[in-house]
Order: C-alpha cells, then structure tokens, then sequence
C-alpha cells in the first residue's frame, strides 16, 4: 500500500466499483489534501445521485490516476476547498447538482445557475428556480472603485457568460466570473445512456473540441466493453484530434493578433485556419469532424488514396501557417503587447490547478498525450512544448511550437496511413459492463478533457462525469487580469480562450 | 514592413469569386438529403407498406423522420445531418447530397419528401428589401448549443468569404442592428439575454435562426433545460438548417433573403 490510499488506475481502464475500496469520509478528504499537496492534481471530484462523493488525482510522473469515493451518511460534508483551492469549483458543483452541502467553503455560490437535480433538496435552501449570474459578488469597498459588468451578449460573435470587473481607475483589482448561461443539461441527458444521443451529446459538449470530447467518450464505452480499437484507426483519430488543433491554434493565434491591431496575421490566420478545417472536413464531410469518430473504431475511415490526396493540401496549408504565424514574432509592436498582458505565475497555476496551453505557458510540462498516453501516442510520442513566463506570449509562443510538433506528428501519421490499408468497419458495442466504473482522459487543443462513467446493474450510465479544461481554467483568467488594464481584458481573455459551453454543459 | 509586404505577396488574394462561381465544397460534405420513394421499401418492396420498414425512422437521433404514408420524410430543421439513416436504408432510398442550399422562410418548407421540390427562401418583400437590401446589420447572440455555429457564423467575416462586399455585417451593439443572428437552443438562463437584446433592437427588424439548436433544440430537444430554438422567444425570418451548416449554406440563406441569388446560384 503506498502512501495515497486512493486505487492507482490507468487512463482508459474499466473496473468493477467493487474493485475501489469505499474509503471513509476522513481518509477520503485526507487523501485529497495530502495528494493535491504532495503535487498531484484533483482532476474529478464529483457527485452521484446515491450520495456517493468520486475523486481522482492524477499522479503525471508516474502516468497513473488514483481513485477513491466514500458514500456520504446525510447530505453535508466539510469542505475540502479552505485546504485545497483546486477542490472550489468541484464542491460547488456538488452543491448545486445534488443538493449537497460543503460545509464551510469559503466562496459557496451557484456556478451554473439551475435547479438541484435532487428533488427536494436544494444546497441554499432555494425554493424557486435561480436566475443566471444573481449571486453576490466579489467587491471592492473605497470610494474610488468602481465596478463594470460585461455580458451575457458580448460585442462579437462570442459565447455568453458574465464578467464583473473591480476597478481601480484603469486598472482590474479582481475580476469574477460568472457562467451558466449555456448550460443546456448534458451531464443529466447521458444519465440512463448510451443511446442515440449521447455520442451527439458527446460532441456537441463544445463544438470546437468535438473530436477532443468524442474521442474521450468513444474510449470509455470501449473501455466498459472491453473493446480494443484497431491501431490503425487509433492512428486516424490521432490525425483528427491534431487536425483540431492545428485549426484552433491557427484561429487563435490570428485572433490574438486581430486583438493587438496587427492585421497581416489576423487576416491570413482567419482564413488558413478554414484550410485545417476543411482537412477534417475532407475525410468526414463536416469541418468539426462530426461522425468521423465512433466507439469501437471510425465513422469515415482515412484511406490510403485519400490520406495521399491530403498530404499536399496540408503542405500547402503548412507553408501559409507558417509565413503567417512567424510574421508574428519579428513585429515589436506585437511582441510588446504580448508580452506586458496576462501573467499567471506558476506557483498560482499549480495551486489552482491550470491545465493545457495555459499549463504549459507557465512552465508546468503537463500533456496527457505524454502524461497519460493511449492510443498512437504510445508509438508515437509528441514533445511537450511549454514556455516559462506565463503571460500572453507564453500562451501564443506554446501554441505555436504545438503546432510545429502536431504538424510533425500528422506528416508521420499521413504518410504512415498512405501505406496502410484500412480497417473494416467496427461491429457494433457489446453491452457495458454494469456496475463499472471507468475514466479516460484526451490532450484537446485546449487541455486536458476528462470524462468519467459508472455503470448501473444494467451497464447503463448512472453518472456520467465531463471536466473540460474550461473547467480548470476559467479561475486562471480571472487571475492574469489582476493588476491589469480593463482594456486588456480581450486580449488576456483571446490567449486562454475557453469554452462557455464546455463549462456549462 | 518588408516581411509583411512579402508575405502579402505570398499569401495572395484569398476571396472567394462567389456567387460568381461556387467555391469546392468537400466531396465527404452532407448537404440536402434527397429522398427517392421508388426505392423506399416501404412503397416497393416486396412487404410494401403495411409492414412498414422503419430503420431510417429508429436510427435517427433527433426524430427528424417521419414516415408519411410509408416514405421517409425529413425535417431539416431537426436533421444534425449525420450519416445514419443513408447508411440503415438497405435499398438506399435515402442519399445525401452535396447541395449547400438549405435556407427556408418557414418552418413547414424545411422538409424533404421524395418528389416534392425544396422551398428555398424568398427574399424580402420590397419595402423590407428597400431597408435591408443593401445595408444588413446582425448582432449576433449565442443562446446556448455548442458554438459549433458560431465557428461558421464567424467564419464569414473572414478574407476567404469577405461578408461586407454584400453589405452585411456584424455589430457590437443591438441599437446598432437591423436583426438578431441565433445560435443555440435557447437554454432557460439565456431566454432574458435574448428578450433584452431583441427588443434593444430598433424596427423593423429581422430574426435569422443558424443550426438545428436554434431550430428545433438540436441535439438537446428534449432537454427541459432548453426551450426548442429561437422561435420560442421571437418571430423567425430565416431558418438555415446545419449541425453546424457549412459556411456556403449559411451565407446563401443570407443572400437569398436579401435577393442577392437569382433562381440558377
């Protein structure tokens, strides 16, 4: 027995819940405080129907998640946030999806805005449905403060969600954050699954990482039913994922420079970005990749004609990226703005728990495709791209040896997949595993994505758990405005660029 | 200044010539689904109709089948476009094609039955046109979904399709728009947002609904956490079907309200 009593677990790996030894409610907090404090991270915590609290740290260095869960006795249970801030968003969750109470959280607020799940039991004794984003909160007192609040409806073509600014003059004293406005009920609609709609479910979670979501959700059924994917279709659904990523790299970094007036970048990056798109789209017809994922193997196979036809597309799109992209760097007036916006330290990204580009831009070498690999990243390894100073240029500079390295790895896997022939179509699932649980994580373009699935007696979903990087992220956000100049919002705001939705679910 | 200009020069003039000509769309790109009833089983099969063969109906996600005296008819407003009623009918009376024009003024006209011709969007009515014809101001809301739609939506301000040549744009502030632009289902926190935002909006104004979300629900139909699509809070002009619709179909569905297609683009 090591020092963690939670049950070491691998990505991807089903086991019967009576596998996990119930731990007390105690050893279950201990657990989570001792773990998150000797350096691992509480990638999961949540809540079931039945009482029973799920937790998973991620042990990076050893590429290995420990588990625990403890069955709660009445519907409270002191709160781990005061003692581990990676735990604050989680608790609320709890609070709000079952009715259970964290006691003595230290900023206990709704974060989705929607009724409890559990009939009769509200965690703030609400009787009436909540209204997005009324809460209280966070202010500044003094006479010279003001406040400005932004949202739900942006000035762009934006995802909604609310932004209360303490302000200083110019300058953000602390920005909070509140969400929930597209929350459309995802987590609740996979309960009783899989059917029809959940791989639907699992990609619309945020359409900008379908594939990232997909991939995640395809693994746990395959998991639950014990189903082992061809490598060769591995190897395709690691060519989508990096397609995804080249596309949201791309966009992100022309919108970064959209966002400091620099528009040679912007406007090719808009436009190339269509180019990576329109690859995905060539094999599976959409350019999110809708169905070209399917558990048990492919909706729409790469085959070795079309993975040839693709290769000189792709340089092609390879060569404008790149003329567009280094642009960038050689422009003082962009590498100045860069580089004054958006710090995170990386002792802050640790505590609250950063994942991704937004990790990796403070010097935390974090990638599940390296941490936690499966599929065609066993074979073949991706190089961690990170950089140190973990501002706005970090988070663009970390995007761009990503794409340098993704670009790598679907040259190997293009040409690779060229000479290969392809699989047969995949049989349809055999029924999960009941009473299971199972938990798979995916490196998405943003970070990491976590989903996490428990069998009823039946082998249908009794909970189905998704953490986007969004998730993780948003609080970092908030923290790289502090000090800043409320003008500077868009651009600190661009380089994370988190999901709304992925968040509301 | 040097590297830009060069780069420029490399990069070149990126604008797509439509509607001059239309843009390569993707071979693998499910566009109008088109029914063939001679080959539904279900009207010349061997057990024609009464046994009723419902594969297509069982199989789809969203119920965006409905058989209608035997032969599949599709609801485009529902359809996420996914490939699985074409890949169940065994006699394949059901085929997508790559047609990009999905846009429609009603919502009974975004259905496909086999034989019947697709009622694509009429543009405006002359005194709307005479407002709205050259100068169209969107504000855009996103009201729940997946921003799937809103990549697409965004997609067309871009150099490739260049959007203002036609007079349409994007602004920041509903006092500044002529209509509302909607993505999503319409989830319960956001129905408020988009009241405030519709009624900020000066008459006459228009309301545009992109993706099957903002539809019909989409993937969340039945979710109670959503209200069904824009129509549920505001009149709908424009319906343009997708989960999310190619950049192509949505621009089309704007030009052709505005009158910028003739009948052949």
């Amino acid at each position: 027995m090591s020092k963690y009593a939670f049950l070491p677990i691998v990505s991807g790996q089903s086991l019967p819940l009576s596998d996990i030894q119930e731990s007390s409610l105690e050893d279950f907090r201990k657990a989570i405080i001792q773990g998150v404090h000797d350096g691992l991270r509480l990638v999961c915590f949540c809540a079931d129907a039945e009482l029973r609290l799920f937790a998973i740290l991620a042990e990076d260095a050893a590429k290995q998640l420990r588990i625990g869960w403890t069955k709660l006795a009445q519907a409270s249970f002191p709160s781990i946030t005061p003692h581990c801030v990676q735990a604050n968003l989680f608790e609320r969750e709890i609070a709000e999806q079952f009715g259970i109470l964290p006691q003595g959280h230290p900023w206990f607020k709704p974060m989705r805005f929607h009724a409890s799940w559990a009939e009769g039991r509200d965690a703030w004794g609400r009787t009436t449905s909540p209204s997005p984003a009324v809460m209280d909160f966070f202010t500044v007192g003094g006479e010279e403060v003001h406040e400005v609040a932004v949202g739900p409806v942006h000035a762009g073509v934006i995802e909604p969600g609310h932004f209360r600014f303490q302000c200083h003059g110019e300058t953000v004293l602390h920005l909070e954050i509140a969400l929930g406005f597209q929350h459309r009920g995802i987590e609740r609609a996979l309960v009783g699954g899989p059917n029809i709609l959940s791989l639907k479910h699992a990609e619309t979670v945020s359409g900008d990482a379908t594939i990232a979501h997909v991939w995640t959700y395809c693994r746990i059924l395959e998991g639950l039913a014990g189903v082992r994917v061809p490598s060769r279709s591995e190897w395709v659904r690691g060519v989508a994922l990096e397609l995804e990523r080249m596309a949201n790299h791309v966009g992100d970094l022309g919108a970064l420079a959209g966002d400091v007036g620099f528009l040679p970048t912007a406007s090719f990056c808009g436009r190339i970005r269509g180019d990576w798109l329109n690859l995905t789209a060539a094999v599976c017809g959409s350019r999110l990749g809708r169905d070209w994922l399917k558990p048990g193997g492919l909706g729409f196979d790469l085959e070795p004609d079309l993975a040839k036809q693709l290769l000189p597309r792709m340089a092609k799109a390879w060569a404008d990226t790149r003329d567009a992209i280094e642009l960038l760097w050689g422009a003082a007036s962009v590498m100045n703005r860069f580089e004054a916006a958006g710090h995170v330290d990386e002792a802050q990204a640790r505590e609250i728990g950063l994942v991704g580009v937004a990790a990796r831009a403070c010097g935390i070498a974090l990638d599940v495709r390296k941490d936690h690999p499966s599929g065609p990243y066993i074979d073949h390894p991706i190089e961690v791209s990170h950089a140190e100073s973990g501002n706005v240029h970090s988070r663009a500079w970390v995007r761009w040896l990503e794409l340098v390295e993704s670009h790598r790895f679907l040259l190997e896997a293009l040409e690779g997949l060229a000479l290969a022939p392809g699989d047969p179509a995949p049989p349809p699932l055999p029924s999960l595993a009941p009473s299971s649980l199972c938990v798979a994580l995916t490196e998405g373009w943003r970070g990491e994505v976590l989903h996490m699935a428990v069998t009823d007696s039946e082998g249908r979903f009794s909970r189905y758990k998704i953490v986007d990087p969004s998730f993780h992220n948003w609080f970092g956000v908030a923290l790289a405005m502090r000090g800043e100049q409320i003008s500077d919002f868009p651009i600190c705001n661009k380089s994370f660029n988190l999901s709304y939705c992925g968040h509301d679910l | 200044m040097i590297h830009i200009l060069l780069s420029r020069l490399r990069q070149g003039h990126r604008t797509i010539p439509y509607p001059g000509s239309l843009p390569a769309l993707p071979e693998r790109l499910r566009g109008r689904p088109i029914v063939d009833v001679s080959k539904c089983a279900n009207i010349s099969g061997a057990n024609a109709i009464k046994d009723g063969c419902q594969l297509c109906v069982e199989v789809c996600p969203t119920e965006a089948i409905n058989l209608r005296e035997g032969a599949p008819q599709i609801d485009l407003g529902r359809c996420l476009f996914c490939p699985e009623c074409e890949a169940v009918c065994p006699p394949g009376a059901i085929h997508y094609s790559g047609e990009h024009r999905l846009a429609a003024r009603n919502r009974e006209d975004l259905k496909v039955e086999g034989g019947a011709e697709y009622r694509l969007a009429k543009a405006l009515d002359a005194e709307l046109m005479r407002v709205f014809g050259r100068s169209l101001k969107l504000r855009v809301v996103s009201a729940g979904g997946c921003n799937g739609c809103e990549v697409d939506v965004n997609v067309l301000q871009t150099i490739t399709w260049d959007l203002g040549r036609f007079g349409i744009s994007y602004v920041a502030s509903p006092r500044h728009a002529d209509g509302l632009l909607i993505c999503g289902p319409v989830t319960v926190n956001m129905e408020e947002a988009l009241r405030i935002t519709y009624d900020a909006i000066p008459a006459p104004k228009l309301v545009i609904a992109v993706g099957a979300c903002a539809i019909s629900g989409g993937p969340f139909y039945k979710q109670s956490e959503q209200l069904g699509g824009a129509a549920s809070v505001v009149p709908v002009d424009l319906f343009i079907p997708g989960c999310p619709p190619h950049p192509l179909t949505i621009l089309d569905g704007l030009l052709r309200l505005l009158g910028k297609l003739g009948t052949s683009a």
